[in-house]
């Protein structure tokens, strides 16, 4: 028989550290949760006027429909989310070839490049569509540059990546054969990304219909604007309609994208 | 092979000539130290030599894949250390190359990878729209069935076996109407069979394009069977340049070190 040998996963170093980042954690939430200032009466009064709303919701006022144009919110709201991906995809190419450091060589383009799509990103599209309703005026023009401006990061971010990723093998080749830069990025680089654009344009217009239902929130057009009219005029039976609505055609663009998806690419 | 294209071939113009040719990576820490050597005609020559001696680096160095540090490298009369821009686009249209994982875009059908040969030729919205010309177009096919695949022309790459890709690479390097062509380990991915097959395609493009053909080459054997002439690397210097008969064991031992091997 061998003696007995000890054996343990953390060091007592590495157990003590452990236990601080537990530590740590707890305090942390604890600690968020008094800044929340829970006022407990409305808390406790939660399932009241929850039981309220949906009493107040139901019947859905499914008339509306059409006496209140909510059929062209809808279809304006779908324009919104595929125009403003068309303009972002347009917009997102070229900060993606000055992004990726394959293309671009120079770090500060590439830095220029990346600064471009972080603040697209950043930026909320309800801010950025407060700032095009600023600027072109409240309707659906708005809403479509506010999609737009708001997925150029989403969509240079992803085209960049994988442009990054290609084979370079086949590059070598074509510049070893003569090629123009721009012959290069459309034998060479296009069709070893053109499945990651196909799918990144289908994703993100996905992600906008989402997004166009909202922005009418600020009056940027779409379906928001019918929302935000019938919740200020206490109408529930139309917003639970309008609810409704945003749901069923969310639950069919994810249906459509995940098809064409399968069958495409 | 086209009327225009044998009459070009005059052998004078279709050379390779390379003098005192340099490469350091890292200062003062040379790849290739001073390689000087000539190719003409309708030579194939095999380049030898043991894994990082810098046989890639000296084919690279040739189009200007890899920046050479000194030496001249002329090609069909021009010297290529001296272009850059377009001229150098222009240049490397007459250097046809070869790659050991035949770098072809997968994606493309046999016969786009093949025209893509004529990319330095054609302008951009040209290559963007597919409208090559006919003439591009007929050669094509032509070379597709000299290299055996015939069958295959509208397929798309990636469903070729590794031989018949290798093909494809060799087609797209013809449609360059290069005056030299340079293979770089074009058998090291292929099995014993397929490899043998390559060579001889390669000797075969030698004669019917009336170019020069260099093959960096791993296998001794496939080497002295199929070239013409065989160049011996190592450590960055030609210690062999001479026929297949005359590369003897003591060179092969000279070149790879050791002589446990050679039996």
């Amino acid at each position: 028989m061998t003696d007995t040998m000890t054996w343990e996963r953390f060091t007592p170093g590495q157990r003590l550290a452990r236990f601080a980042v537990y530590l740590g954690a707890v305090s942390l939430f604890v600690f968020s949760l008094s800044t929340v200032e829970i006022i407990p009466e409305f808390l406790y009064d939660a399932p009241y006027q929850l039981q309220d709303l949906f009493t107040r919701m139901w019947p859905v006022d499914f008339a509306s429909y059409t006496q209140e144009n909510i059929h062209d919110a809808l279809i304006e709201t779908l324009n919104i989310a595929s125009l403003g991906t068309i303009l972002a995809l347009f917009l997102a190419v070229p900060v993606a070839l000055l992004s990726a450091n394959n293309i671009t060589k120079s770090p500060v383009l590439n830095w220029c490049g990346k600064f471009i799509l972080v603040s697209s990103r950043t930026v909320n599209s309800l801010v950025w569509a407060i700032l095009f309703v600023a600027i072109f005026g409240p309707g659906a023009l708005a809403g479509t540059f506010a999609i737009g401006f708001r997925s150029i990061g989403f969509c240079g971010k992803l085209l960049a990546e994988a442009l990054e990723e290609v084979d370079h093998g086949p590059i070598e080749a074509l510049r070893a054969a003569g090629a123009p830069t721009v012959s290069v990025l459309l034998k060479g680089y296009w069709p070893q990304v053109a499945p990651a654009f196909w799918g990144l344009a289908l994703f993100r217009w996905d992600i906008n219909v989402r997004e166009s239902s909202v922005i009418g929130l600020v009056g940027a057009g779409g379906i928001g604007v019918a929302l935000d009219t019938a919740l200020n005029l206490f109408r529930w039976q139309q917003v639970a309609l309008i609810l409704l609505c945003i749901f069923t055609i969310v639950i069919i663009a994810e249906i459509v994208v995940t098809k064409i998806r399968q069958n495409i690419i | 092979m086209s009327v225009e294209n044998t009459i070009k071939g005059n052998g004078a113009t279709r050379s390779l000539l390379i003098e005192n040719l340099e490469k350091e990576y890292v200062k003062g820490k040379p790849v290739l130290k001073g390689l000087s050597f000539e190719v003409s005609g309708e030579e194939t020559v095999g380049i030898i030599g043991p894994s990082g001696t810098g046989k890639s680096t000296l084919l690279r160095c040739i189009n200007r894949l890899i920046e050479p540090t000194k030496g001249s490298i002329t090609v069909a009369g021009q010297d290529i250390t001296k272009c850059s821009g377009k001229d150098l686009r222009m240049a490397r249209r007459h250097i046809g190359m070869v790659f050991q994982e035949y770098n072809l875009v997968e994606r493309l059908s046999v016969i786009e990878n093949v025209l893509c040969g004529r990319l330095g030729y054609i302008p951009v919205w040209r290559a963007w729209l597919r409208k090559f010309d006919q003439a591009d177009i007929n050669r094509a096919f032509q070379l597709i069935e000299h290299v055996g695949l015939g069958e295959f022309a509208t397929q798309r790459a990636d469903s070729l076996s590794g031989g018949q890709r290798q093909r494809v690479g060799i087609a797209r390097a013809m449609m360059q109407s290069p005056d030299v062509i340079m293979a770089d380990e074009p058998t090291s991915s292929l099995d014993p069979k397929t490899s043998v097959e390559i060579m001889e395609l390669l000797k075969k493009v030698s004669s019917t394009e009336h170019i020069p053909v260099l093959i960096n080459i791993h296998d001794v054997n496939l080497a002295k069977r199929f070239c013409d002439r065989i160049i011996g690397m190592s450590k960055g210097k030609i210690i062999f340049d001479g026929t297949p008969s005359e590369l003897k064991d003591s060179h092969l031992s000279e070149i790879y070190g050791g002589e446990d091997w050679l039996s």
